[in-house]
């Protein structure tokens, strides 16, 4: 096919920058976010939330609460449990022994972390029902907390969940080759213990629910800040036991996800549930408070490291034992073994190494439940694997460029598996190295460098290579594990009578720029101009059946299904206009909006007439052809897991070696993303993904005390990227179409989340190099930390 | 108990307005939903995020921690004032250009505190932007193309 390859047709929109139309109306502040939607007699939810990490409830009096002003209802978690269909429990099939307490959406009998929601109050106001819910009086049983993952699995740890048996959620192993044999044949062997604390997503715009039901159609519409509005429309409709096919979803604008917002919370089936009884719209925005106490956290992981080198760099071995400190409950329907899970699969992805053993123990532990959030697994097995790699370039007097060239796969010996079994194609480790080295100019930093050192400041240089799995298959985890998840998409691409384009789309926009990257492979497949293509995405009433969008799969897996479906119509167009014509289809093209003659640019028949007489001049065609003008296509992964993808960073850092401060100069990356649809959202979605990591390596970290008490809740004290913090970050690219698409799209929206705190942590530890043995294994990597390896505290 | 209600006069986006309200209610509660001026938003209601930036007699200020009865009087512009001025319609086309907004939550204040340092009509480095800038939070973008689109802005108008 002609149309995917850039600028050799007018309508080639592939590869080209273009504008956002829904970034127009967002720098006007004409954005339409939920909470900017309030229908008439909207009522408000607030939420008492337990102030214990573990405790038995041993009493709930609502009776003040009832009589305050304006409120309409109070319910109990016990009350909401009555109307629901059942707990939650979060394990799926291919997580073999994995186990889960059945988690319902409110507590009910006990709370098992601080933050989680026990007590509802409906209001006329936000403010009045937060009053009432001061006049909830909740008498708890404190309970033994267990907070600390490394003590979780003792024989004399406290038991969360005593239907478990003890705390492990989950263990898992894989690996391939003869491990121990390799440690021993090895010149060096090198081990390492790393700590990466919790974090969550902080989207600036929080989680949102706003819910009416219409009692006489007996339809639940909830509009939702979401990125997975088919998901949440099963999981709502399972959960509260109204017929699915009764419940739309409405995700308008979207205020930033980054994989929070692919989840389900069991505040928001309380408010939903409120809005059933209720016969009235509820609305319910998590303040920032609650958000921290309740959206998902993330990444608290202890790895155990260790890797085999000869003298000459060659890694023959890598072993890591990872710990995971999950939540009190696994999150349903995605679990919370994911982080592990992935952890496993791409640690020493980039690298030829024959022996690989790999452990995941996930325990339970009285906090916020964890789940996906951008770049699962990844920032902690890249972070591992790269430090280990830039140690053993120490060990063998070899420079980080050098010894990646001779660990890494090369660029024409795929396909082939990692060592965690995973089969990988279409990669380029080289060439992206290579890219990298003129990119950062790195040479010359070398010498800079050096010169600084002489003067008392000290620069670090950091390389970090990366795989990414990107746009999972159904056969992998969701699909096979029993879970109502779609990892197929779905667009529909239809001629509307104008002869204009409306491209419905299964995945969803949440200011990555989705919608456009649709609308310019649809109208490059079609031949016709941007100008005549609508998408729409985030209505389960006006879109097909679609996965939405998360782990980085919109463009890959929906670009697919935009491409073919457009395709289709264009087949269709194509036919219709040989009747009208008395043409050969076969001869006809379509050029900025007008059949032609194939190879001339001379309009024969515009769409807008292929609209008019294929909706309302039907005699003017044959009885035996119906038009239909409206294509589906579905499009799924059929035998790889994922499609990977792959790409390196460079990072340059000062470091402060008194006070521990570091400030991060410049960041580098090349990055294969397959075909580009739109270079400046790709190159967009790899600066925010990067800054996103960098936060989590530098600054980020919910703070836990012994009590499972979260210590910071504000924006003040919980401290995400500011922009004086952050380098400019250069993007280069190199494209390896993938070989499971005729688009050739991989993903784009996590892998600068997955690489940034790796190349970070090299960074740091390559300036401090010259002061000091210690090196730092800990992120988010505080001024504390660096003092600490530079033995000064 | 009763709620207690104060009335407040003001001008916003130059219009009068003139409410009566709980004495509580932030500025822009206020503006978002009395007036229906839904552009300033909410990130954290305290203070750090700078969403909810807008305009108070001259003066970018933090809508959430200001009360709407301390605004008595005042003038106040959002973002849908100051795009109906078209005072930054070139900075709100270089955004759009330059995609320095992806889900546009931060943006209008974003574009509010851009604003006030682009009117000091000054040489400034991108370290300057970044510096004076640091008050508004971006979860999206990295920030690079926010600095890109100031420092476009600040160098054509300087050359204009």
């Amino acid at each position: 096919m002609g149309f995917i390859h850039p600028y050799d047709r007018p309508n080639s929109y592939i590869g080209r920058t273009l504008p956002r139309s829904r970034a127009k109306r967002a720098v006007a502040g004409r954005g339409r976010y939920t909470d900017d939607i309030t229908p008439p007699r909207t009522l408000h939810a607030a939420f008492v939330r337990s102030p214990y990490a573990h405790a038995k409830i041993l009493n709930i009096d609502v009776e003040a609460a009832k009589d305050a002003s304006g409120v309409k209802l109070v319910m109990t978690g016990s009350e909401l449990a009555e109307m629901c269909t059942g707990p939650w429990v979060g394990t799926l099939k291919v997580f073999e022994n994995m186990k889960a307490e059945p988690q319902h959406p409110m507590a009910v009998d006990r709370v098992c972390w601080h933050g989680e929601p026990v007590v509802m109050v409906i209001a006329e106001t936000r403010a009045q029902a937060e009053d009432a819910g001061e006049l909830v009086v909740v008498e708890y049983e404190e309970l033994p907390v267990v907070i600390n993952k490394e003590t979780a699995l003792d024989p004399g740890s406290p038991v969360i969940h005593a239907n478990l048996g003890d705390n492990k959620a989950w263990e898992h192993t894989l690996g391939s080759g003869d491990v121990d044999k390799a440690f021993e044949e090895a010149d060096h062997v090198l081990e390492e213990t790393f700590y990466f604390g919790r974090h969550t997503a902080v989207s600036l715009e929080p989680r949102i629910v706003l819910c009416e039901y219409d009692k006489g159609t007996e339809q639940l519409t909830i509009h939702t800040s979401s990125q997975c509005p088919h998901m949440i429309e099963t999981v709502f409709a399972q959960t509260l036991g109204v017929p699915e096919h009764n419940v739309r979803i409405v995700a308008p604008d979207v205020g930033g996800s980054f994989g929070l917002k692919i989840h389900t919370f069991g505040d928001e089936i309380a408010a939903t549930a409120a809005a059933i009884q209720l016969g009235r719209p509820v609305k319910f925005v998590a303040d920032r408070l609650e958000s921290f106490l309740s959206d998902i956290h993330a990444r608290e992981n202890r790895v155990k490291a260790k890797i085999g080198i000869m003298n000459d760099g060659t890694m023959i071995a890598a072993e890591i034992d990872d710990l995971s400190g999950v939540g009190a409950y696994s999150q349903y329907p995605r679990t919370s073994v994911f982080e592990a899970n992935q952890i496993l699969n791409i640690s020493f992805g980039p690298y030829k190494h024959p022996n690989y053993r790999a452990r995941a123990q996930v325990v339970y532990l009285n906090a916020v439940p964890t789940s996906q959030y951008r770049a699962v697994g990844h920032p902690i097995g890249i972070s591992v694997g790269e430090f280990m790699m830039d140690w053993a370039a120490d060990v063998t007097g070899l420079d980080p460029f050098e010894i990646r060239r001779k660990n890494i796969m090369e660029d024409d010996s795929y396909p082939r598996p990692i060592g965690s079994g995973i089969p990988m194609k279409d990669l380029s480790h080289q060439a992206c190295l290579e890219k990298l080295y003129g990119l950062m100019a790195y040479e010359d930093l070398l010498s800079e460098q050096t010169e600084l050192r002489k003067k008392g400041i000290y620069r670090g240089i950091g390389v970090a290579g990366f795989i990414k799995g990107t746009a999972p298959s159904p056969v992998g985890y969701y699909g096979a594990g029993g879970a109502r998840i779609a990892a197929q998409d779905a667009t529909t691409v239809k001629l509307e009578p104008s002869g204009g384009v409306i491209v419905a789309l299964g995945v969803t926009d949440q200011g990555q720029g989705v919608d456009t990257v649709m609308e310019q492979i649809a109208a490059a497949a079609i031949g016709c101009s941007m100008d005549h293509v609508r998408a729409i995405s985030g209505d389960t009433d006006a879109t097909p059946y679609g996965g939405g969008t998360y782990a980085s799969r919109a463009t890959a897996i929906g670009g697919e299904a935009t491409y073919q479906a457009a395709l289709d119509l264009r087949r269709e167009i194509l036919h219709m206009a040989g009747i009208l014509l008395q043409a050969d289809p076969n001869e006809l093209d379509i050029v900025d909006g007008h059949v032609v003659n194939d190879g001339s640019n001379e309009p024969r028949i515009p769409l807008s007439e292929i609209g008019r007489i294929g909706h309302f001049q039907l005699g003017e065609l044959p009885n035996n052809y119906q038009p239909v003008l409206s294509h589906t296509r579905r499009y799924r992964l059929q035998d790889s897991p994922y499609i990977y993808t792959n790409g390196i960073h460079g990072a340059y850092v000062e470091v402060d070696v008194d006070t521990g401060w570091i400030r991060h100069l410049k960041h580098w990356v090349v990055e294969d993303c397959g075909r580009i649809i739109n270079q400046q959202l790709a190159d967009e979605q790899i600066r925010g993904g990067c800054v996103q990591g960098l936060g989590g390596a530098l600054y980020e970290h919910c703070i836990y005390d012994d009590y499972g008490q979260l210590q910071n809740g504000t924006m003040a004290d919980y401290v995400t990227p500011m922009m004086s913090e952050m380098p400019d970050i250069e993007i280069d690219h190199i494209q390896t179409p993938t070989s499971e698409s005729e688009l050739g799209a991989k993903g784009a929206g996590e892998s600068g989340t997955g690489a940034a705190p790796g190349v970070v942590m090299n960074a740091v530890n390559n300036a401090i190099k010259p002061l000091t043995d210690g090196r730092v294994t800990e992120q988010p990597i505080t001024p504390e930390i660096v003092l600490g390896a530079l033995g000064k505290i | 108990m009763s709620e207690e209600m104060i009335t407040v006069n003001m001008t916003v986006n130059g219009e009068a307005v003139s409410k009566t309200i709980p004495v509580r209610t932030h500025l822009v509660d206020f503006i978002r939903t009395e007036l229906g001026f839904t552009g300033s938003h909410l990130g954290c209601e305290h203070g750090v995020c700078g969403a909810c930036s807008v305009r108070v007699d001259g003066d970018v200020v933090r809508g959430c921690l200001l009360l709407a009865a301390q605004a008595d009087g005042c003038e106040v512009l959002t973002i849908e004032g100051i795009t109906d001025t078209g005072e930054i319609s070139d900075l709100q086309e270089k955004f759009v250009e330059r995609n320095a907004l992806q889900c546009g939550y931060c943006t209008p204040g974003m574009l509010m505190t851009a604003a006030e340092l682009l009117a000091q009509k000054t040489e400034m480095s991108r370290d300057d932007i970044r510096e004076y800038m640091s008050g508004n939070y971006c979860r999206c973008t990295g920030y690079h193309a926010i600095v890109d689109a100031i420092e476009s802005i600040n160098n054509e108008r300087l050359g204009g």
